[in-house]
């Protein structure tokens, strides 16, 4: 676990401190409690104010910082209007622990993805913003359960370290990192992740970061024919998999099942 | 004995994935979408050497339950754990969008998720991961929806990583006692945290950390069932005539103080049987080894007290 070195922790409270002065020149105010869960309130160069939300300090995610995270989010979403989430994810894998584990960490991190997906629905855009490492199932109930994913500089998402995966595919560590250089599809890293899909944008210049976020809160999210009035933002994240190459057939596929069920359903 | 008759007094733990899927549904109700004559396999397995199927370990369609219409997703336990990979993934979220897009000329009342996975295919982990993170977010569509999304956990491999995060995004959970779910398995614990933390060889402290039996005392599961396809029928069955709550403020904050409450009542155990004790069972020990009959006299004995939604 991190902080455990004052320097350290030190650096790693700067760069924040850094990314939340070049994404928010209108001003932040942030809170991060015990489990490394964040909170707080923003208000972006253009002028529009957004809710802040995550966990930081590399602090893997159990049950705590779950209900933490689910908190802020409901209580934003209670307090009615439409105004942005942005949620900042440097983590680590999901809290492995047997405590954890009994209490079923599952239903906690599924509340927290739960939360986020009702923000959304619910005309809050949620805008993740990745600076730093995400894996396994905190990943998914952070970066991954947001309408769309930033990857700022330090963003090292994995779904898991290829040592493990050495270890649970019995494969020889050697053989995976040479299949590793040369397919998306199980590497760890960002540019695998964003070829899949997982990724939306990209920002390196922390000078842009301001106008590229009120760039993004001013676009349209596709919305689905249809449900325009229901405000769901569609989830085209295989389409862009397929894009950029990393994940060639998740679309047709789910394309295919759709087209078979309207024909024979 | 008919052959439907013997299919249902089946093991669901036994049983493949079609067989659970034509013992749960009507009789001869079930049409499958995508099917292995389709051949959509893993384009990423050959690279590892490792055999295909032409499901790619999924089986997706429509049928009856009870006469309701359900859309039905089946993962094969005995296929490469019945991971998420970029096809198998593909074929759950594409079932979830036709139901939620009703597309269909008689689109589903009820979906069920027959779960029986160790989570994301690492050969195809980020493929996998997405698919999660892409099946989670059409039940949540589909809960918005106001559809019953039912997930049904006896298989071999538990739901366990993702599946047990979809598992919990459902809006009802059947299990068994051999149903396990959880998000980190106990050999990655074990591995990560040393033996001390959670012993992987010493099944039935697995079992009482993840089962069937610990999930629906403490109100994570709704329904137990016997391992038996009849009785994960019967569970859908009801499951599927009730409406769920709405995907609302209200029902996402009963889910949070049901949840900081079972973090008060239990945070502080480490063993199944500290929580059974703390709940007023006499002789927690014994709650594994009692016989079924037994086991579910005892539930019935307490008041319904799933705290999950």
């Amino acid at each position: 676990m991190t902080g455990a070195d004052p320097s350290q922790a030190r650096t790693r409270t700067q760069a924040r401190d850094a990314l939340l002065d070049a994404l928010f020149p209108g001003g932040h105010a942030l809170m991060v409690d015990a489990a490394g869960a964040v909170s707080g309130h923003a208000t972006t160069a253009g002028g529009i104010a957004v809710g802040l939300v995550g966990i930081a300090d590399g602090m893997p995610v159990g049950i705590d910082a779950a209900l933490s995270m689910a908190e802020t989010v409901l209580a934003h979403v209670e307090r009615g209007g439409d105004t942005p989430l942005l949620v900042l994810v440097d983590t680590a894998s999901q809290v492995m622990a047997r405590r954890d584990e009994l209490l079923g960490l599952n239903d906690y991190l599924a509340h927290l993805c739960q939360c986020l997906a009702l923000a959304s629905f619910r005309g809050h855009r949620t805008i993740g913003i990745l600076h730093g490492a995400a894996a396994a199932g905190a990943f998914i109930a952070t970066a991954l359960s947001t309408d769309r994913l930033v990857a700022v500089p330090g963003a090292a998402p994995s779904v898991m370290d290829l040592p493990s995966i050495a270890r649970v595919t019995k494969l020889p560590l050697d053989r995976l990192e040479r299949m590793a250089a040369s397919t998306p599809i199980f590497a760890p890293g960002l540019d695998p992740l964003a070829a899949t899909g997982a990724v939306h944008e990209r920002w390196t210049d922390p000078a842009r970061y301001a106008a590229s976020l009120d760039a993004m809160l001013a676009a349209d999210m596709p919305v689905r024919d249809g449900l325009m009035q229901d405000g769901l933002v569609r989830d085209g994240r295989d389409a862009l998999g397929e894009e950029r190459g990393g994940r060639r057939q998740a679309r047709a596929v789910a394309g295919r099942v759709i087209a078979d069920a309207t024909a024979r359903g | 004995m008919s052959a439907v008759a013997s299919c249902r007094a089946a093991s669901w733990l036994e049983a493949s994935a079609r067989a659970r899927v034509a013992g749960l549904l009507d009789q001869g109700s079930f049409v499958e979408f995508l099917g292995p004559e389709q051949r959509a396999m893993s384009p990423h397995l050959r690279q590892f050497d490792l055999p295909r199927a032409f499901d790619d370990g999924v089986v997706v369609g429509r049928g009856l339950l009870g006469g309701v219409r359900v859309f039905v997703a089946a993962q094969e336990g005995r296929f490469m754990g019945g991971t998420f990979g970029e096809v198998s993934g593909a074929k759950i979220v594409g079932l979830l969008r036709a139901a939620r897009d009703r597309a269909a000329p008689s689109p589903p009342d009820a979906v069920l998720l027959l779960l029986d996975t160790g989570g994301v295919r690492l050969q195809e982990a980020n493929a996998g991961e997405l698919a999660v993170s892409e099946i989670i977010r059409a039940i949540a569509e589909l809960r918005h929806a106001g559809l019953p999304v039912i997930a049904l956990v006896g298989g071999r491999a538990g739901a366990f990583g993702g599946g047990g995060i979809i598992a919990a995004c459902c809006t009802a959970l059947v299990i068994s006692q051999h149903g396990r779910t959880s998000v980190s398995g106990p050999e990655v614990i074990e591995t990560n945290k040393g033996v001390e933390e959670f012993d992987s060889k010493d099944r039935a402290l697995v079992w009482r950390i993840t089962g069937g039996r610990t999930r629906i005392l403490s109100g994570a599961a709704d329904r137990y069932v016997r391992d038996e396809i009849a009785a994960f029928r019967d569970a859908a069955i009801a499951l599927a005539g009730l409406t769920p709550p709405p995907f609302a403020c209200e029902t996402l904050r009963a889910a949070q103080t049901r949840l900081v409450a079972r973090r008060e009542r239990n945070g502080a155990c480490r063993d199944a049987t500290e929580l059974w004790a703390g709940d007023g069972i006499d002789e927690p020990d014994q709650v594994p080894d009692l016989t079924e009959d037994a086991f579910i006299a005892l539930l019935s004995a307490r008041s319904a007290q799933h705290d999950r939604r």
